[in-house]
């Protein structure tokens, strides 16, 4: 053969590269040898087992509240399972019989698993009963391919607090398909703190291999174990609720629309906080979550509805507080600065009528009182203040104030779904008045909390605690501390706001509100013995009788509680939202009521049908 | 007709039939790996084997093109080939699409291209051309840099795509380059002991691996202690040793994405991460160790079928092989690799043109270094790198590209007596 020599130069070196390609291929089969002859780790077929999967679902963490006491906890139940591939020569009568289901049924579920996956476990029934199981442990072993699945079903001690502990079910399949953790069938929390501390809550899931004969035995752990990962349970919550003051709150508002928040003023923490009507968690918990959750939907009082946090209301003349207290900063009044009422705020074709109160107030007595037509002019002066050029620059200035009391924004505590409630800037009247059509007066109603302003009913309590802070609020939340498995505690700490107006005012303004429940709109629900200062507020609602709104603490000069209350469509401030605050705080601070018919007439009191 | 039997004239039959049997038996495989209901067909084109189905027929069609092309073809437009390629390779990395968090990928409709695979023809298209036209039996550094040049630009490319395993296939090219006098015998042995360290730095402590170096050291010095020059090179030695040793140890603790060092650290220790890398070894020893001597037999194998091991058509295709052929059809399929190799070695060995020569081994190279990783990786013996098993795993771009180079050879092969 013809070869030129420089190809031929290094020709013993195709024996090297033979010589790897072969002692790879030796390697190899002397592995596989090893692998698939001799170490009998790895061979099942021998005995024709097989292996299955159990994930070893791990416990929910429990919820107490602030005090230990138990809020939520589990149960255990049992999902039978099945693996299609490995159904065979059973006796679908009996197994029926044993289910209380149709031979149809049997066969739809079976072919929905097989879709599945043929080889993969699907749920065929969830959440056995007990007896259920009992009869089916015995007879397993006859029902080749189908296993029981070990879970646990959330349980409440009392039926309390149910928007904010929320609801787990299961994952949709946008979450499965995004998050690696989720399998299909896991469960999720889909509302409230089970949302919001899902990560917390949820502990770490394991994962068991079984080995499982011919006959469906379960032939005991793989490799004793080895591979099993164990499931973590979920970490324990502390909330900051104090039980009895919820259960007292939801009897308050038995039969009424509305909300009470309770919050501490020096922590954020929150009290209470209760939505009605409400419903009993219990009901959105297994087998019959979906079908109580279409009728809860459909309840035209809308249970689901979660008032504390969603509901937006125009703060009427609670408000006013925020609004001296901006025309206090801004100077364009001072403590003594009198105006007289003659009974409405005349201006410009508009009036804004007063209630009959005795003669000219000062800033004191224009809260004492809930006097229009000071809170009116002081409005404008703040608005129209000289130096600010334009109507646009005062509104925006007012804006920046009232934004500081986490109003018009989400607090982003700890409990999803929060609304913002509205405070509009400039743009939004240059938008519907034109830049120049729009004057202070055009506005006049934000001076008595009313017109383009919503505010929910916990961002009003975080408004009374502010107060009560002289000046600052810290973020509300509803976590205290997370215990973990290892017994330790860690404490939620949160963030610490200041707003735009100085502590100085706010003494003053706490003096005023002070004055409204010894002597003033607030009276008739003075408690005794305890110092209480708040401000009363009659949201005007143009589809049906007014919200009652107040906002309170107590006591007055070491506030230990801030509180809201509305109810809607049950008239004026002082009559009934009042009241239902002194009871929370009495209840609070005293542990017992001593106003006995001032209390049944809060129970009896029925305004759903308004 | 005569034409036709032009085509097939001289073609290396050995070859094609044990194409053939190797693509046949990968399309039997797929569609058990795959297969989720027992009533689908296999030739049912929304699932996998359906198309894998598709591409073989492709794979076919583009076989016998390549055949008819002329064979002068081929050292013309390598460079052109080549250059095209790379150009593709920028392209995909503006305009492809991601998938498994490499971007790629090429999609048209249903079906995604990888130009990555065609990447490595027309590297060894341009290494022949340029080991070819080089006409020296001893080349000097500037030859030996390009060609180094000419493998490590698609390489760059590839990796800046995020395909760390394709990339790492060029680096099989060393075979060709050794057999041509580009990489001496003392490189590839310092390439094996590069890699050797590198995976017992991985195992053993660095300072335990440092630490046997200076007792090999001082052994090695009592034993020359006369000789001070070798001396001084043997300290040089275990100098540069112990920096690589640190070097390597740093670089993976630091410097890898934390998938990289998991898949790396899963080969050592199986028991890591269980759910994720490991796991997946783990489910495949399983599965190729419970198929026994003769396997469970043809689909019936239990542990593939959970759907556990992923990839389990492309790149962990050995593992249905394992377990339902048993280690009678492991045996078979290792067999069958080694002698398509070692035949391969022995026509590139018979080529008279240096062209052609390197190409084949080119081609032997590319197959060979698929063939250990795939495997060594499914028998836990290599990290879990992503490369496909050739002619056997799902996948359109590795069938048509190791399509394309074997028979670009056999017809280089069927002319070799034209070519010089
Ligand atoms: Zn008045």
């Amino acid at each position: 053969m013809l070869s030129p020599a420089n190809t031929n130069y290094y020709v013993k070196r195709k024996n090297v590269i033979i010589g790897i390609i072969l002692l790879t291929g030796l390697l190899f089969l002397l592995r596989l040898f090893h692998l698939q002859m001799m170490d009998h780790t790895y061979k099942l077929s021998a005995s024709n087992n097989v292996l299955r999967y159990i994930t070893d679902y791990p416990a929910r963490g429990l919820v107490y509240d602030r005090n230990g006491e138990l809020l939520v906890y589990n149960e255990a139940h049992y999902d039978l399972m099945v693996i299609p591939h490995q159904v065979r020569d059973i006796d679908t009568t009996e197994f029926c019989m044993l289910l209380g289901i149709d031979r149809d049924i049997f066969e739809t579920r079976l072919q929905r698993a097989r879709r599945h996956s043929p080889f993969r476990a699907s749920l065929f029934e969830r959440q056995i009963s007990k007896d259920t199981y009992a009869g089916f442990q015995e007879k397993l072993f006859r029902f080749q391919g189908f296993f029981v699945q070990p879970r646990t079903l959330r349980s409440y001690p009392q039926p309390i607090a149910a928007h904010t502990l929320g609801y787990v079910g299961e994952v949709g399949p946008e979450v499965v398909a995004n998050d690696p953790y989720y399998r299909s069938g896991d469960y999720i929390g889909i509302s409230g703190l089970e949302r919001s501390y899902e990560e917390v809550l949820r502990g770490q899931k394991g994962m068991r291999i079984r080995m499982v004969d011919v006959l469906n035995r379960d032939a005991g752990p793989y490799m004793q174990g080895r591979y099993d990962t164990l499931s973590v349970p979920g970490d324990d919550l502390f909330l900051t609720l104090d039980h009895a003051l919820q259960i007292y709150g939801e009897q308050l508002m038995q039969n009424k629309r509305g909300s009470i928040v309770a919050i501490e003023p020096a922590s954020g923490e929150i009290l209470a906080l209760v939505t009605a009507p409400s419903y009993d968690p219990n009901l959105l918990v297994g087998r019959v979550r979906g079908e109580n959750y279409r009728e809860l939907q459909n309840t035209p009082t809308k249970p689901l509805f979660n008032r504390a946090l969603m509901a937006q209301y125009p703060p009427g003349s609670v408000f006013k507080i925020v609004n001296t207290l901006i025309a206090l900063q801004e100077g364009v009044i001072n403590l003594n600065t009198t105006y007289s009422c003659p009974g409405a705020y005349f201006s410009g074709g508009i009036s804004v009528r007063c209630r009959s109160h005795p003669g000219p107030v000062d800033m004191l007595r224009s809260i004492q009182y809930s006097c229009n037509t000071y809170s009116c002019i002081t409005f404008r002066n703040t608005i129209d203040k000289p130096g600010f050029g334009s109507i646009q620059q005062g509104l925006s200035n007012w804006r920046n104030h009232v934004r500081s009391f986490g109003l018009g924004q989400v607090f982003g505590s700890d409990l999803p779904f929060e609304l913002s409630g509205l405070v509009v800037s400039p743009d939004y009247y240059d938008r519907v008045y034109g830049s120049r059509g729009w004057r202070s007066l055009t506005i006049i109603s934000l001076a008595i909390g009313q017109g383009e302003l919503g505010t929910t009913p916990m961002q009003l309590a975080n408004l009374a605690a502010t107060v009560a802070n002289r000046g600052h609020y810290h973020t509300p939340h509803m976590v205290k501390a997370i215990r973990n498995q290892n017994d330790t505690l860690a404490g939620v700490e949160s963030q610490r706001n200041q707003t735009t107006v100085d502590p100085r005012h706010f003494e003053a303004m706490a003096e005023a509100m002070h004055l409204v429940v010894r002597e003033g709109t607030g009276a008739f629900s003075r408690i005794p013995g305890i110092e209480m200062a708040g401000k009363t507020g009659t949201v005007q609602n143009p589809h049906g009788e007014n919200h009652s709104v107040f906002v309170a603490f107590a006591p007055a000069h070491d506030p230990k509680i801030a509180i809201s209350v509305i109810v809607e469509n049950a008239g004026y401030g002082s009559t009934w939202a009042a009241p239902i605050a002194s009871l929370m705080v009495e209840k609070y601070l005293n542990g017992s009521i001593e106003r006995h018919w001032f209390e049944q007439r809060i129970l009896e009191a029925n305004f759903l049908n308004r | 007709m005569k034409r036709q039997l032009d085509l097939f004239k001289d073609i290396d039959k050995t070859v094609v039939v044990l194409y053939l049997v190797m693509v046949l038996m990968g399309w039997f495989n797929i569609f058990a790996a795959e297969i989720t209901e027992s009533n689908r067909s296999i030739f049912d084109i929304s699932q996998s084997y359906g198309k894998q189905l598709l591409w073989i027929i492709t794979a076919f069609i583009l076989g016998a093109t390549v055949l008819m092309i002329d064979v002068k073809f081929y050292p013309t437009f390598s460079y052109l080939i080549y250059g095209l390629l790379a150009v593709i390779l920028v392209g995909v990395l503006f305009f492809g699409t991601e998938i498994n968090a490499s971007k790629s990928w090429f999609r048209i409709g249903g079906f995604a291209i990888q130009p990555a695979e065609f990447a490595k023809y027309a590297t060894a298209l341009a290494l022949a051309k340029f080991i070819g036209d080089a006409k020296t039996r001893t080349p000097g550094w500037g030859l030996r840099l390009k060609a180094f040049a000419i493998i490590g630009l698609p390489a760059v490319l590839i990796i800046l795509q995020n395909d760390m395993g394709t990339a790492l296939v060029f680096g099989s090219l060393l075979f060709a380059l050794y057999r041509s006098g580009y990489v001496g015998t003392s490189l590839l042995i310092v390439a094996a002991t590069a890699i050797f360290l590198f995976i017992l730095t991985l195992v053993i402590n660095e300072f335990i691996i440092i630490g046997i170096l200076a007792g090999i050291t001082l052994v090695a010095a009592f034993v020359i202690r006369k000789k001070r020059h070798e001396l001084l090179q043997l300290f040089g030695l275990f100098i540069i040793l112990s920096v690589y040793v640190y070097t390597v140890d740093y670089a993976f603790e630091n410097l890898l994405q934390p998938h990289q060092k998991l898949r790396i650290e899963v080969l050592i220790d199986e028991e890591v991460d269980l759910r994720g890398a490991g796991y997946n070894l783990h489910q495949s020893k399983i599965a190729i160790g419970s198929g026994g001597f003769w396997g469970k037999g043809y689909l019936q194998g239990t542990q593939t079928k959970y759907n556990f091991v992923p990839e389990q058509g492309t790149d962990f295709i050995f593992c249905t092989i394992g377990e339902e052929w048993g280690f009678a059809g492991s045996f078979v399929l290792v067999g069958l690799f080694l002698w398509l190799l070692i035949r391969l070695v022995n026509m590139a060995e018979r080529q008279r043109s240096t062209f052609s020569r390197v190409f084949g081994y080119c081609v032997v190279s590319f197959m060979f270094f698929h063939f250990a990783i795939n495997i060594g990786m499914t028998i836990g013996l290599v990290p879990v790198i992503g490369i496909p098993l050739p002619f056997f795993s799902y996948g359109g771009s590795s069938l048509w590209g190791f399509t394309f180079m074997l028979f670009t050879f056999l017809k280089l092969d069927s002319r070799r007596l034209d070519l010089l």
